[in-house]
């Protein structure tokens, strides 16, 4: 709980009834806003219908709590008691008594409305500026009963957006490698969830060795390593058909997959003769191209947003160290020069930062530093863990960490974690298994 | 010795140790003469192709250098193929978990290429030999300490047909 003292809000309320709040998600320890999610009110007939539907005995109250959630895991929002509501759903969706909410000690609040209409599930809902008395977001949109859980994550990034002033990341999905199985036998299957950890599906039934899928920027397509007939491959999936081919004809391992930002290209390693090099493919003309030509072995490749840059994790330097080149492979610099080693560096969708893992004495870090290297900042330290990946507003990254109860390697898991850039907000994400390897999609609304 | 202690005070110690074996200067003999350097000269995972002819090869920490007793043993497997010209072999190249995943499939391939090279310098073709790099994800010993991180950082030699 130490998170929520811990956290980073900047709440502005000046005097003048036009200024609206604010919370600033770029600085610590301030407390999260209170604010107020009314249950979004069903009229009697809508609410049968979602029953019979969806079986859900009051589909408003779920996707409320589902938005409840969202703020909740965020670190920047203290949503408030219910019970403590003094007005009904209904009558506040319609016109909020702002004495009753400031009472309780929102600042802010949401109200809304549910209906069936024509098979469909509308939905309205509005945030409100409790002190000042005023509306600041009022929308509404229908989509089809089966996607009542992605109206939750809708809304949570339109307050968060408002709010924050930067898109959110919560109508969005994680990628990730689910494990069962003693270590030295795991069984490794691609799985995919709701962000918050809901409508989990297994993409491969967990026959071959999975590892490292990465989300397209830029539609549902995955890129991920396969042990298929025991031969290391890059593949290309499109999660909506289950459509699958190999990455391009390369003879021997290729591996460390990611997308360009643009979602046209691959890079990743390709391995052969005891060295690893990077390399591109164009998936619309299947042009290959040979991006870095050194004995040494040079991996994980990421692309800027930009697509000017790649930044990737070499030992030419003898050891594993971080470095970026342009996106045609020249102009070469080592950019980490701290203790230790540097790997997995992935660049931020906003740009100016690149998170890394770091080893040093026995120890991993997860980290971020500037483009250029400076500016290092260890965000958190464990016996094990590794691979950030961003959400798409570059504002937290998940990651995973293997804990054991002992050196003799018992109690052995697995997990999937989440933290502020800011280092604070440190978070378990639930899986139905043991996880590893997540990767954050974009916004799905977008 | 250094073993009972990390079973008694846990990671701590651990984390102690792997210090001390990160140092690449440091040569001591450690964990009941199952360790020269860091690496392993056990006997504990390892199989046989045939009487006498060790399957496998181990290394250390980040390294893909041959030991003069992985050279030995590579001379016995190339022997071995050289009689048995019928068999061909997969180098499974491995990582300790102590590294990035893919930095360790690299790591892997180069140390399965480096058994490989060896095995060419001595008569036998490059198309009876594969390579296979598995980096941390098939470890022989689950354990995190020093020793069971040297089990893991290997090359072994399956028969392939």
């Amino acid at each position: 709980m130490l998170f929520r003292y811990l956290l980073l809000l900047l709440i502005l309320l000046p005097v003048k009834s036009f200024a609206l709040i604010e919370v600033d998600i770029t600085r610590g320890n301030l407390s999260p806003l209170p604010i107020a999610v009314s249950p979004l009110s069903i009229d009697e007939k809508s609410r049968e219908n979602f029953k019979k539907i969806l079986k859900k005995e009051n589909i408003g109250s779920e996707i409320s709590a589902i938005v409840e959630n969202n703020l909740k895991q965020s670190g920047l929002f203290n949503p408030l008691n219910k019970d403590a509501f003094l007005q009904n759903a209904d009558i506040a969706n319609l016109k909020p008594r702002f004495e009753d909410w400031n009472l309780i000690k929102a600042q802010a609040l949401i109200t809304g409305k549910v209906t069936l209409v024509d098979e469909k599930l509308r939905v309205e809902f509005r945030l409100w500026d409790v002190l000042a008395g005023k509306e600041m977001v009022a929308l509404a949109f229908t989509t089809v009963p089966s996607n009542w859980r992605r109206v939750g994550h809708i809304i949570t990034d339109k307050v968060y957006e408002r709010l924050t002033g930067e898109s959110g990341y919560f109508d969005t999905r994680i990628i990730y490698v689910a494990e069962e199985g003693p270590k030295t036998k795991r069984i490794k299957k691609l799985a995919i969830m709701d962000q918050d950890g809901f409508n989990n599906k297994f993409l491969t039934l967990g026959n071959e060795l999975v590892l490292t899928p990465r989300f397209n920027p830029t539609n549902q397509m995955v890129t991920y390593l396969s042990y298929f007939r025991n031969l290391p491959r890059v593949y290309l999936l499109d999660i909506e058909t289950g459509m699958q081919e190999v990455v391009g004809d390369f003879p021997g391992m290729t591996f460390a997959p990611r997308f360009s930002p643009d979602g046209k290209k691959i890079i990743m390693s390709f391995a052969k003769d005891g060295n690893s090099d990077i390399y591109t493919m164009d998936l619309e003309n299947r042009i290959v191209e040979r991006i870095t030509n050194h004995p040494s072995i040079d991996t994980s490749p990421s692309y800027s947003p930009d697509g000017k840059y790649i930044t990737f994790n070499s030992d030419r330097s003898k050891h594993q160290q971080i470095y970026v080149m342009n996106s045609n492979g020249k102009n070469v610099k080592r950019i980490s020069f701290g203790n230790g080693l540097y790997g997995t560096p992935v660049w931020s969708p906003r740009g100016d930062l690149i998170a890394f893992t770091k080893l040093h004495k026995g120890k991993f870090y997860i980290g971020v530093m500037r483009a250029d290297g400076t500016g290092e900042r260890l965000l958190t330290e464990n016996f094990y863990q590794e691979a950030p990946s961003w959400s798409p507003n570059g504002r937290v990254l998940i990651f995973y960490r293997e804990t054991k109860t002992n050196s003799a390697g018992e109690g052995f898991s697995a997990k999937l974690w989440s933290i502020d850039l800011t280092g604070y907000n440190e978070k378990l994400v639930k899986t139905e298994t043991d996880a590893s390897d997540p990767s954050w999609s974009s916004l799905l609304s977008n | 010795m250094i073993l009972s202690k990390i079973l008694k005070n846990g990671f701590l110690i651990l984390v102690a140790s792997l210090v001390l074996s990160a140092c690449a200067t440091q040569k001591t003999t450690t964990t009941m003469g199952q360790m020269q350097g860091d690496v392993y000269t056990g006997t504990d995972s390892v199989e046989y192709l045939a009487s006498g002819v060790p399957d496998r090869v181990f290394f250390a920490t980040n390294e893909t250098v041959l030991t003069t007793a992985s050279r030995e043993t590579l001379r016995k497997q190339a022997a071995w193929l050289r009689k048995n010209s019928g068999v061909n072999v997969v180098l499974e190249g491995h990582a300790d978990e102590r590294g990035t995943r893919e930095y360790n499939l690299a790591l892997g391939e180069r140390r399965a290429n480096s058994a490989k090279d060896y095995l060419m310098t001595y008569g036998i073709s490059s198309d009876r030999i594969s390579v296979l790099s598995y980096g941390k994800e098939r470890p022989v010993d689950s354990g995190s300490n020093p020793l069971a991180w040297s089990k893991n950082r290997r090359s072994v030699t399956v028969k392939a047909n």
